[in-house]
C-alpha cells in the first residue's frame, strides 16, 4: 500500500443531487478525444457549469444513484483529471462504481451522510469511514481486492504489480 | 433453487466469482478508450477470436479527429485478429443479437446497454474501458453475483401497446435506481408470449432501472429466432426460485406510453402529452431500431405524409436489408422520412440529428437525460407506433387513434 495517500485524505465537499447521470458528468459531445484535460474542463457542465471551478482537491458528495446511465469511463476519468479525491454518495450506479474503482478513485457509500458545500470531508478507505463536521460515518465496506485496486491507483497499475 | 443469473454465473447471489467470458465487445467510442488502457498494460491479447469491435456510435465519422481515432482502433483490431465490424454493420448489441450471442453465455460489452442480450438467456452486462482492456489481456473478469428482481408478466399486449411500453412502464414502476446492483428476470405467461425482438427491447432498458442485467429464459421462440441465423441454441427450463423482490405487470393494462423529459422513470399514458408540438421524431437505436419496430412504424405512415422532420435509423445492415426486401423502407421514405446509416444515430448526442436549443423531440431511444440529444432541447421517449402517429400529426399523438 505505498500509495496510501490516495485511499486516506481529505477535501472540500462539492455537493450534487440524486440521480446525477454520466451525461451530466461529461457530455457525449466531448467524448471523442484522448485529451483528459478536456473532460476535466467540461465536467458537470450541463448540470451546473460553476462546479468545475471547485473540483480541484474536492470530495464529491452525492445523493443516490450517482453516475447512472452510460458505461463511459470518461465520467470517472473526468473527475480524476479535475482533482477529485474521493466520492461519497448515498448509492452508486453499478458501472460508474466499477469504473471509478478501476481508475483508483476511493468510493464511499453512506446512506445518511450530512455535509454542506465547502465543508472539509475526511476519508479512510481501509477503515471504510468518512468524517464531516466532527461526525464519523461508516460506509459500505469494499472487498479487499477493490481496496487493493484503488490503493494501486487503478486496475492497470494493480495488474502490473501482480505480474 | 437458483435464479437464472446464479445458474449462468455458477455461484450464489452475493458471492464474487472470476469467470472466463464467452465473448466481449466494444464500439468505436469505448473501444478506443479500452485500447489506450490496454497499451499501458504492455501485454498481449489472450483470446482475440472472442473480441468484437463494432463501429456504431459515430458512423460515418463526423470530423477529422473522430476519423483519426477510428483509424487507430481499426488498425489495431485488424492486427490483433479481433472480429472487426466497420461502419454501417449496425449497433453492437444488435449485431451481437444476430446469431453471435447464444443462451447460457456470459458476455460483457463496453456499453451500458449490453443487458439487451439477456433476452437470449445469456448473462450480459456493461463495463467500462479499463475493465475491457483487462479482459482483452486475460479473457476473464470478476463478477459479484447479483440479487434478482423478478418482473412477472401476465396477460397479453392489446391494440398498439408494444414491448417498449412495457419497458417504459417497468422502469417507471421500479424507478431509475430501483434495481441497482441487481438482475431483472422476466418470467410469467406474458414473458413466454413476447417475441424475441420485444424481449430485446425489454432487456435493453434494464440498465435504466440501474440493473446489471435483464434476462429471459431461452425457449422455443429463442431457438427458432437463432435458427434463422444458422445457430443451434439450447432451451433453459425455469426453476422455482426466490427473488429479492417481485413486480407484477399485467400486459392487458399496458397502454402506449411516454417518458417525459428529463427522466426515464417518468412514463405516463400518451394521452397526457397529446398535442405537444414536435420539432423532430427519431426512430431507431438499440431499443427500437429492429425490423419489427420499423415495420410497425411503416404500417402507420404507409401512404401518408409526415408533418414533422423524422429520422429513421435501422439498427443494423441486416435490418436495413430486410426493410428493403419487404418494402418497409420504401414506405418510410415515401412518407417523407430521412434515413441514416445503421448505427446509434443521434442517440448519444454527438452527431446526425442532434436537436437545437428549445426544440422538442420524440424518440424511440432509451434515455431522455437533459442535454443528451441536444443542449437545451427536450426529449420524450415512446414506442415506434407512437412515434409514427406523432410524426403524421407533428405533435405527440396516440397510435390507438390512427386508423
Amino acid at each position: 500500500m505505498s500509495d496510501s495517500n490516495s485511499i486516506k485524505g481529505s477535501g472540500h465537499a462539492v455537493c450534487v443531487d440524486d440521480d446525477v447521470d454520466t451525461d451530466m458528468i461529461i457530455a457525449g459531445r466531448y467524448l471523442r478525444t484522448k485529451n483528459k484535460d478536456l473532460w476535466a474542463e467540461h465536467a458537470f457542465e450541463d448540470y451546473d457549469p460553476t462546479i468545475v471551478g471547485r473540483l480541484s482537491c474536492s470530495v464529491i458528495v452525492a445523493g443516490k444513484n450517482f453516475g447512472c446511465g452510460s458505461s463511459r469511463e470518461q465520467a470517472a476519468a473526468a473527475l480524476k483529471a479535475a482533482g477529485v479525491k474521493a466520492v461519497v454518495a448515498k448509492s452508486f450506479a453499478r458501472i460508474f462504481f466499477r469504473n471509478a474503482i478501476n481508475l483508483g478513485i476511493p468510493l464511499f457509500e453512506v446512506a445518511d451522510f450530512e455535509c454542506r458545500e465547502g465543508d472539509e470531508v475526511f476519508f479512510d478507505l481501509e477503515e471504510a469511514v468518512v468524517e464531516c463536521g466532527g461526525r464519523s460515518y461508516e460506509s459500505v465496506r469494499l472487498s479487499d481486492r477493490m481496496n487493493e485496486i484503488i490503493a494501486a491507483g487503478g486496475l492497470i497499475e494493480y495488474l502490473g504489480r501482480r505480474k | 433453487m437458483a435464479t437464472l443469473s446464479e445458474r449462468l454465473l455458477g455461484s450464489p447471489e452475493g458471492s464474487f466469482t472470476d469467470l472466463e467470458l464467452s465473448r466481449a465487445y466494444a464500439h468505436d467510442g469505448t473501444g478506443l478508450q479500452a485500447l489506450l488502457s490496454f497499451l499501458r498494460m504492455q501485454t498481449k491479447v489472450r483470446y482475440p477470436e472472442k473480441i468484437s469491435i463494432i463501429y456504431d456510435h459515430i458512423v460515418p465519422a463526423n470530423n477529422s479527429e473522430t476519423a483519426n481515432l477510428q483509424h487507430e482502433l481499426r488498425d489495431f483490431s485488424k492486427e490483433a485478429g479481433f472480429d472487426f465490424r466497420d461502419i454501417g454493420e449496425g449497433i453492437c448489441h444488435q449485431v451481437m443479437s444476430e446469431g453471435v450471442c447464444l443462451p447460457g453465455e456470459v458476455v460483457v460489452g463496453a456499453d451500458s446497454h449490453t443487458c439487451t442480450l439477456g433476452a437470449f438467456g445469456a448473462f450480459a452486462t456493461g463495463v467500462g474501458a479499463t475493465d475491457m482492456a483487462a479482459i482483452w489481456a486475460t479473457g476473464e473478469t470478476w463478477f459479484r453475483v447479483p440479487q434478482t428482481t423478478g418482473v412477472i408478466l401476465e396477460g397479453r399486449l392489446k391494440g398498439r401497446a408494444e414491448p417498449k411500453d412495457v419497458a417504459l412502464t417497468y422502469v417507471t414502476r421500479l424507478g431509475m435506481d430501483g434495481a441497482t446492483y441487481r438482475a431483472i428476470e422476466f418470467t410469467g405467461e406474458g414473458a413466454e408470449t413476447t417475441e424475441m425482438e420485444g424481449r430485446l427491447t425489454i432487456c435493453n432498458m434494464a440498465i435504466e432501472a440501474g440493473a446489471k442485467a435483464g434476462l429471459f429464459y431461452s425457449d422455443d421462440k429463442t431457438v427458432s429466432y437463432l435458427a434463422e441465423f444458422g445457430k443451434d441454441a439450447a432451451r433453459q427450463e425455469p426453476e422455482d426460485c426466490t427473488y429479492a423482490d417481485e413486480l407484477y405487470l399485467d400486459l392487458d393494462d399496458i397502454v402506449p406510453s411516454i417518458s417525459a423529459p428529463h427522466r426515464v422513470d417518468n412514463a405516463v399514458p400518451v394521452d397526457k402529452y397529446e398535442g405537444t408540438p414536435l420539432d423532430q421524431v427519431f426512430v431507431g437505436t438499440c431499443t427500437n431500431g429492429r425490423y419489427e419496430d420499423l415495420k410497425r412504424f411503416a404500417d402507420i405512415v404507409r401512404g401518408k405524409k409526415i408533418a414533422v422532420r423524422t429520422i429513421v435509423v435501422p439498427a443494423s445492415k441486416t435490418v436495413l436489408q430486410k426493410c428493403i426486401e419487404t418494402g418497409v423502407l420504401s414506405d418510410i421514405v415515401a412518407a417523407g422520412c430521412s434515413i441514416g446509416t445503421p448505427g446509434c444515430g443521434p442517440c448519444l448526442g454527438a452527431h446526425m440529428g442532434v436537436l437545437g436549443e428549445g426544440e422538442i423531440g420524440l424518440s424511440t431511444a432509451n434515455r431522455n437525460f437533459k442535454n443528451r440529444m441536444g443542449v437545451g432541447a427536450e426529449y420524450y421517449l415512446c414506442s415506434p407506433s407512437t412515434a409514427a402517429a406523432s410524426a403524421l400529426k407533428g405533435e405527440i399523438a396516440n397510435p390507438e387513434e390512427i386508423r
